[in-house]
């Protein structure tokens, strides 16, 4: 099963590799990982897609406290819960095909960040799904590059992460 | 004051009562050196590796209630720890490690003597620090400490770069200290509390399962307070032999891969399991489906939540510090009206009294030669069985381990968790350090006595009396014992050849020597090492080559499947 797991963290230097550290040494995957400082900035928040039984992700909750560095771990996918992702992604549009790549670029609400004469570089943000979706959409031999940040999430209504 | 950082590392460890550090110089410490020569409150005991270093700093800790420093310089001295820290960071053993560093200017430049100390020990310390600023040191020192010893304890290390030891800032020892992020339960919950001990007074055929965590937060007390005044069977693991005493006849022996026939068959066949600061190894509960398959509720105290429910669910999961939730239960035992039911006890008591006809530790005492188990029995009488007993690894362990009774914790000091050869004689160093008038024995093999044998010149230079037990059966015994149940006796790369003279090579480095091929020798010999007070005597016991360590769960199988020694 997917689970995401938020992670409030002292926003210290080697604070990443422990984390990412801890999962490769116990076999636990990664499917993405995303940091950043909070608002206070001595925090680090991580937000970090995992896969596994119920079992494996309670084992890697627990490890994740036993780490001096980290101050709270919740795992967003145990109740309501926003997750957004920004992808960047550069298509050849050249000729015929422009008009209808910006369609489908407004379609998903994604925005045109640069243009060329053969291309269109678009943001797009939202769940992982929808993302997956405007990749499908599009012809894969049209598709340059792509760049995904991994998904962030944050509790619904009163549920609060901080310390 | 202005003091630089070599002078605060000085000073901080005073200010934590340090007494000993063991260590080695090196480049990148050589400030560091210079201060600690220039005062004598912290003595340094020097190891001829720094493998020897951390383990002797380890014996210390295990064998007494303190922090064991070790100081190490950077690079290759820092590899060379690795072992040592792993073996710490496996059994939970609170530890300081110091190391030194290039200075910060220098770091990532592939400078000489450098590495990643902070990358390689990640995964084998409770923690590390990397300290870039002076001001930091004091503050970084301490948190090291206070890691070291709380919650499920471990090794810490600081590593040191060079510059750092030469700037100077203001000392000021922090009186406490406290992270944010570091908050470790030690208070078991009430409601869970009373749970388990409900269970355990409903109990029709009780287990007491105590491991090393009894030892760790010292509640050897409490334990056998509790299980006396149930009257439950107990068992204890590697690591937790001593926690309970084991010349109690309520106690039914070690249990696990090499454990007695009796507490393996209690284990498994109990209705309520009490598991005390123990985490479920491998080598102690067999084969996990097997092991899950038995109708028993299982409650569980330990300290750290990530091993509850980690191999095996458990029912009642206690966090907390092992003492202070048997302090809890033995009130509530003690204030409640309702006993254990005592026909149940006596059947159960029946059932296992019956396991023990089996005498498991039956070994032939008639043989011409020295039967390993033979000499761990004389050398049990010949120290009243009140001595430091270090062990490296392997079937001298073993037999160490089933065949010494040791009646109080913190005796017993072997490698359970990483099972590091090398380690039995620096970590005798280390517990003749703390115990300066105790009688200490290293019970080794010839195998694992050469890994850490050049630790013989720290011992001639620091007068410890060291007696080294050495079975010697030419053969890696536990290596070939393995290759001769499940590898078709091809005794692959495990016999010793090229053994030194052990008697010619002790007496190279100062000490007595002795070489004994008859078991009617044996006796006399031990007695005789005994009596060497001052000096290290090193005993070379020309075994048979033939024993091996019974019972034995094979790998793989389920804890009541053994393997039991030949009918005699």
């Amino acid at each position: 099963m997917r689970h995401i797991l938020s992670i409030l963290a002292e926003n210290e230097a080697g604070a990443l590799s422990r984390i990412s550290g801890l999962f490769s040494a116990r076999g636990y995957n990664i499917d993405s990982l995303t940091v950043a400082p909070t608002e206070d900035p001595t925090l680090s928040r991580f937000t970090i897609v995992t896969n596994g039984s119920d079992d494996v992700v309670e084992q890697i909750t627990k490890h994740l406290n036993k780490l001096v560095e980290v101050v709270k771990v919740v795992d967003l996918t145990e109740g309501n819960h926003i997750e957004r992702e920004l992808m960047l992604v550069k298509v050849r549009a050249a000729g015929k095909d422009r008009d209808e790549m910006k369609r489908l670029a407004d379609i998903f609400r994604g925005r045109i960040l640069d243009v060329t004469d053969k291309s269109y570089t678009i943001e797009l943000t939202g769940t992982g799904s929808k993302l997956d979706a405007f990749l499908m959409a599009i012809e894969p031999g049209v598709i340059l590059e792509t760049v995904r940040t991994g998904a962030s999430g944050i509790g619904r209504g009163e549920r609060i992460l901080r310390i | 004051m202005q003091l630089t950082g070599a002078e605060i590392t000085i000073r901080c460890l005073q200010d934590e009562g340090v007494e000993y550090v063991f260590g080695y110089p090196g480049g990148a410490v050589l400030n560091i050196y210079d201060e600690l020569f220039k005062q004598d409150k912290v003595k340094h005991v020097l190891v001829r590796h720094e493998q020897g270093a951390v383990h002797a700093a380890d014996g210390y800790s295990r064998s007494s209630q303190k922090i064991g420093v070790a100081l190490v310089t950077s690079g290759p001295g820092v590899t060379n720890a690795v072992t040592g820290i792993a073996t710490a960071y496996m059994d939970s053993v609170p530890m300081v490690v110091l190391t030194g560093q290039v200075p910060t200017h220098a770091i990532g430049q592939d400078a000489f003597q450098e590495c990643d100390t902070v990358g390689i020990t990640r995964p084998c310390v409770k923690h590390n620090f990397l300290v870039k600023n002076v001001a930091d040191l004091a503050v970084t020192i301490k948190k090291a400490f206070y890691l070291a010893r709380t919650g499920r304890p471990g090794p810490v290390l600081v590593d040191i770069p060079k510059d750092v030891t030469q700037a100077s800032t203001e000392y000021s020892y922090p009186k406490t200290i406290s992270m944010r992020s570091y908050n470790p339960v030690t208070k078991g919950h009430a409601g869970q509390i009373r749970k388990a001990v409900q269970l355990l007074l409903d109990a029709k055929r009780p287990m007491v399962y105590a491991g090393g965590g009894v030892v760790l937060n010292d509640a050897s007390p409490q334990l056998t307070r509790l299980v006396r005044l149930l009257g439950f069977p107990v068992t204890n693991t590697l690591m937790g032999l001593g926690g309970f005493p084991a010349n109690d006849p309520q106690f039914t022996g070690m249990l696990g891969m090499h454990g007695t026939y009796e507490s393996n068959m209690a284990m498994q066949n109990c209705d309520v399991l009490l598991a005390v600061g123990a985490r479920f190894d491998d080598r102690v509960i067999g084969d996990p489906v097997h092991f899950q398959r038995a109708d028993r509720r299982i409650i569980h105290i330990d300290i750290d939540p990530s091993s509850i429910s980690k191999r095996v669910k458990v029912d009642v999961p206690i966090v907390g510090y092992v003492s202070e939730v048997l302090d809890e239960m033995i009130k509530l035992v003690e204030g409640s009206p309702q006993r254990p039911d005592a026909a149940a006890l006596k059947a159960w008591w029946a059932d296992i009294k019956e396991w023990q006809r089996k005498d498991c530790l039956r070994y032939d005492r008639k043989s011409k030669l020295i039967k390993p188990q033979y000499v761990i029995e004389k050398l049990y009488e010949a120290t009243g069985g009140d001595a430091f007993i270090t062990s490296d690894v392997g079937q001298h362990q073993m037999w160490a381990a089933q065949y010494y009774k040791f009646d109080k914790p913190r005796r017993w000091i072997n490698s359970g968790g990483l099972g590091t050869m090398g380690f039995g004689l620096p970590a005798a160093m280390g517990v003749q350090m703390a115990h300066p008038d105790a009688t200490v024995a290293c019970v080794t093999g010839e195998a694992s006595i050469q890994m850490c044998i050049q630790e013989l010149s720290t011992c001639k230079q620091y007068h410890l009396p060291i007696k080294i037990v050495n079975l010697n059966n030419r053969y890696m015994g536990m290596v070939r014992q393995w290759q001769q149940f499940f590898y078709g006796n091809r005794y692959a790369e495990s016999y010793m050849d090229a053994l030194p003279d052990f008697v010619k090579l002790a007496e190279a480095y100062g000490h007595v020597g002795m070489k004994i091929d008859k078991p009617g020798d044996v006796e006399g010999a031990l007695k005789e090492a005994l009596a060497q007070k001052e000096r290290l005597v090193f005993i070379d016991f020309i075994t048979d080559q033939t024993e091996n360590v019974f019972p034995m769960v094979p790998g793989g199988k389920g804890l009541t499947e053994m393997i039991m020694a030949e009918e005699l």
